[in-house]
């Protein structure tokens, strides 16, 4: 009876009836496999590797291995000039190289202490909000793929690419920009670009409602995404979740209005947290469904914005931008919202150098993806593609 | 075929005539034992069929993708990109022929070419006219679904000698679905033979021709015939693993499912066999619910829109556009659905198209023993 109960899981069913021992079913068990998935598969969004044990279909345990994009970001830092850090940033989170300039930008400015003029902060908001919806719409799209629907994707692919333009057109690069400087902005941006981004938010205004609708009013989308990847609050909480992940689980928490830096606490806008009435709370749908929120959102940050935005009158964009960069002795932590979360650098200055000492990059998909094993565990295949795609990672973030 | 059948049609026979003739004139001839004749024409089709799928199959389905996403699709070779499959076809010649070095080296070969005979088998007993079938089986339904399951044979053979996890994956999951979705098939097919009295195809379109045109198509002979057409419709995808159900190659799960492991022109056999299969079940469809060649037109008393428009020739023309018309369907859902996870594609097949499929079962042999 003893050897009955300790022996291998699975391999033999058994059930009590009073105090005897019942074999329901013998040679039951299967023997579990070692999946790699990545580092190149489909859906692992770049060169991530999950080792996955599986039995059948089913994830007994998913483990992320990382560092096939390490690019040694912190170790560069240490040996380039401030200002030079800022290309270096934008190739962290590729998607969002703006919102990843601004974090650093405003985290040497904090460590530096001078005043922004006040045109330079409402670009700098208004071509981070850009691209946080360029972000957002390469998210949403390749969760489609994801699950299986190609379309949706190439839709948001075609409006993504106006953003990109418009960026181009501000910056001279699609993606990787070095336009938010320490203290100021490369260019003043173009005559024109106000009114066509005025024009691009008009458009895609109905555009972004289309998008969202063509997956969340799709049978199959949802069914695929609800209740699955559950997190918990306070669960989320504890592993440092940030950004739409953890707004997916209902916290609303948004260092915008949290932490709030630039001009953020001058505009109106929202942010939005799962009801539980669209899906389950903390669950992919709502993590879909926050970024698909967002977006609108971040036009109504844009038209605020270029309400608001000083007159071009007298304008140097380069007029705060210290000569040389030589901080006090010091240390410094500074944060932004990013599109998939809290982007930290941590600077360290030792007084003497015109290079930081220690430059360290809190990335929000690296702490988002920590929680994979919990959010794997007796998963089918099928739904660990769902959760990574919902975790939305770039891997140029996690890797750094 | 028996000629007398074809009798009753006033439709001009020179052509069906003159190409029976031939084909009685050819079995006269023997080619290695074979009837030289019956070769012959088994293989027409399979040829025409051939071609289809490689040029216009995938051309059609990576130009109907490109509208539907709001982009150009092939433009660069020939006239808008015409001739981009026979560039592609090159292509795959040329390219090496891996087989892994673990792979089992047999059953790696064996399977794409059972996999592609499975699809075309089907093809013999598919009547692509009054006057053209492969071989007239008086119980060619019932072959037909029989010989697209050796298919599942060769995809198992193909996933597991890949010695690839995806593919075995990939290999298991086909075979499951495969397997399942046979049953509401079938039983939805079967509505199709009740209300035919018959197994034999060319006798099921034959009963579908009228005056009338498309109002003697299965489809409209009873107020329940068009629930065991849907049902073969949404079961006749998963049994081609085409989108919703295509979770055997799900290409963002499984790389590619079982044929993650091919390349060159065995990586081709495995891709004409798919679109083989689409138009197989296509056509399979259109004969059993949409009377086949029949010309849907009706005839509106002077203007004979029927009769003009039947005959040998023009019943290849329908067969074909109807089976067109399947095939754009199947591209449109696959470019507008997301995929099904594995349990609720077998949901959909236990507990809601097998049930639905007995239904339509039942009422459909209720109407057809006590409404004439």
């Amino acid at each position: 009876m003893q050897e009955l109960d300790t022996a291998v899981p699975g391999s033999v069913r058994v059930t009590r009836q009073s105090d005897k021992v019942v074999i329901i079913e013998k040679d039951l068990a299967t023997e579990q496999m070692v999946l790699a998935m990545g580092p190149q598969h489909p859906s692992t969004h770049g060169v991530l590797k999950l080792e996955c044990l599986t039995d059948g279909e089913v994830i007994t345990e998913a483990e992320p291995c990382l560092g096939y994009l390490h690019r040694c970001f912190e170790k560069c830092c240490e040996n380039v000039d401030y200002p030079a850090v800022v290309p270096y940033t934008d190739r962290l989170d590729y998607l969002a190289g703006m919102n990843s300039e601004f974090a650093y930008a405003i985290t040497v400015e904090k460590l530096l202490d001078i005043e922004i003029p006040r045109r330079v902060e409402f670009i700098r908001v208004i071509v981070a909000e850009l691209n946080r919806i360029a972000s957002h719409l390469v998210a949403i799209g390749t969760y489609g793929i994801d699950l299986g629907a190609f379309t949706p994707f190439l839709f948001c692919f075609r409006d993504r690419e106006i953003i990109l333009g418009l960026l181009e057109w501000a910056s001279g690069a699609r993606m990787l920009y070095n336009y938010i400087w320490v203290g100021g902005l490369a260019y003043d941006v173009p005559a024109d670009f106000l009114t066509r981004v005025k024009e691009f938010v008009n458009y895609f205004r109905p555009k972004a409602l289309e998008l969202c609708n063509l997956l969340t009013e799709n049978e199959i989308f949802v069914k695929r995404t609800w209740g699955i990847g559950i997190m918990p609050a306070d669960v989320a909480i504890n592993y440092g979740w940030s950004g739409p992940m953890l707004r997916g689980s209902g916290v609303k928490w948004d260092l915008r209005r949290n932490d709030p830096y630039s001009i953020y606490p001058e505009l109106d806008f929202k942010v939005p947290v799962p009801d539980g009435k669209h899906s389950v709370i903390g669950d992919c749908l709502s993590r879909h469904l926050v970024r698909a929120w967002e977006m609108d959102e971040s036009l109504k940050i844009i038209e605020q914005c270029i309400d608001k935005m000083p007159s071009a009158e007298g304008f140097n964009p380069r007029s705060a931008i210290p000569k040389r960069i030589r901080p006090k002795a010091g240390e410094v932590y500074g944060r932004a919202e990013n599109p998939r979360g809290e982007l930290g650098f941590y600077i360290e200055s030792d007084g003497k150098s015109t290079k930081p000492v220690r430059c360290k990059a809190r990335s929000s998909c690296f702490v988002n993806l920590s929680a994979m094993k919990d959010l794997s565990k007796g998963q089918l295949i099928p739904d660990l593609v769902a959760i990574i795609g919902s975790i939305d990672i770039v891997l140029g973030e996690v890797d750094r | 075929m028996s000629t007398t059948a074809l009798s009753q049609f006033s439709i001009p026979f020179l052509m069906g005539n003159s190409l029976n003739a031939w084909s009685e004139a050819l079995a006269g001839f023997y080619l290695f034992g074979l009837p030289l004749g019956l070769v012959i024409i088994a293989a027409i089709p399979l040829v025409f069929i051939a071609l289809y799928s490689l040029t216009y199959g995938v051309y059609g389905e990576r130009k109907i993708s490109a509208f539907m996403q709001d982009r150009l699709g092939p433009m660069e070779v020939g006239k808008w990109g015409i001739l981009q499959t026979i560039a592609d076809i090159l292509k795959l010649l040329q390219k090496e022929d891996i087989v892994p070095a673990s792979a089992d080296k047999f059953l790696f070969v064996v399977g794409p070419g059972i996999l592609f005979v499975g699809s075309f088998l089907a093809f013999a007993v598919l009547p692509f006219s009054p006057a053209f079938i492969g071989a007239n089986l008086n119980v060619g339904l019932f072959y037909a679904l029989g010989i697209v399951a050796i298919e599942v044979v060769g995809i198992l053979a193909a996933g597991w000698g890949s010695n690839n996890k995806w593919s075995l994956y990939g290999a298991v999951r086909s075979v499951a679905q495969i397997v399942s979705y046979e049953i509401p098939a079938a039983i939805a097919l079967l509505c199709g033979a009740m209300m035919a009295g018959t197994l034999d195809m060319q006798k099921i379109t034959m009963l579908q021709s009228g005056t009338y045109g498309f109002a003697h198509f299965y489809l409209f002979h009873s107020p329940i015939a068009w629930l065991p057409f849907l049902i073969y419709f949404i079961a006749s995808l998963a049994e081609v693993n085409r989108a919703p159900f295509d979770i055997p190659e799900a290409e963002s799960e499984l790389v590619a499912g079982y044929f993650t492991e091919y390349s060159g022109m065995k990586f081709a056999v495995i891709f004409l066999a798919e679109y083989g299969s689409m138009f197989m079940v296509s056509a399979i469809i259109s004969i059993v619910f949409l009377g086949g060649w029949n010309s849907p037109l009706p005839n509106l008393g002077a203007i004979a829109l029927n009769d003009w428009t039947s005959g040998p020739v023009w019943g290849a023309f329908w067969i074909i556009s109807k089976g067109f018309f399947f095939i754009f369907i199947q591209m449109w859902l696959r470019w507008t659905l997301p995929r099904l996870r594995v349990d609720q594609l077998m949901y959909l097949c236990w507990k809601v198209l097998t049930p639905f499929a007995f239904v339509s079962f039942v009422l459909t042999a209720i109407w057809e023993i006590y409404i004439p």
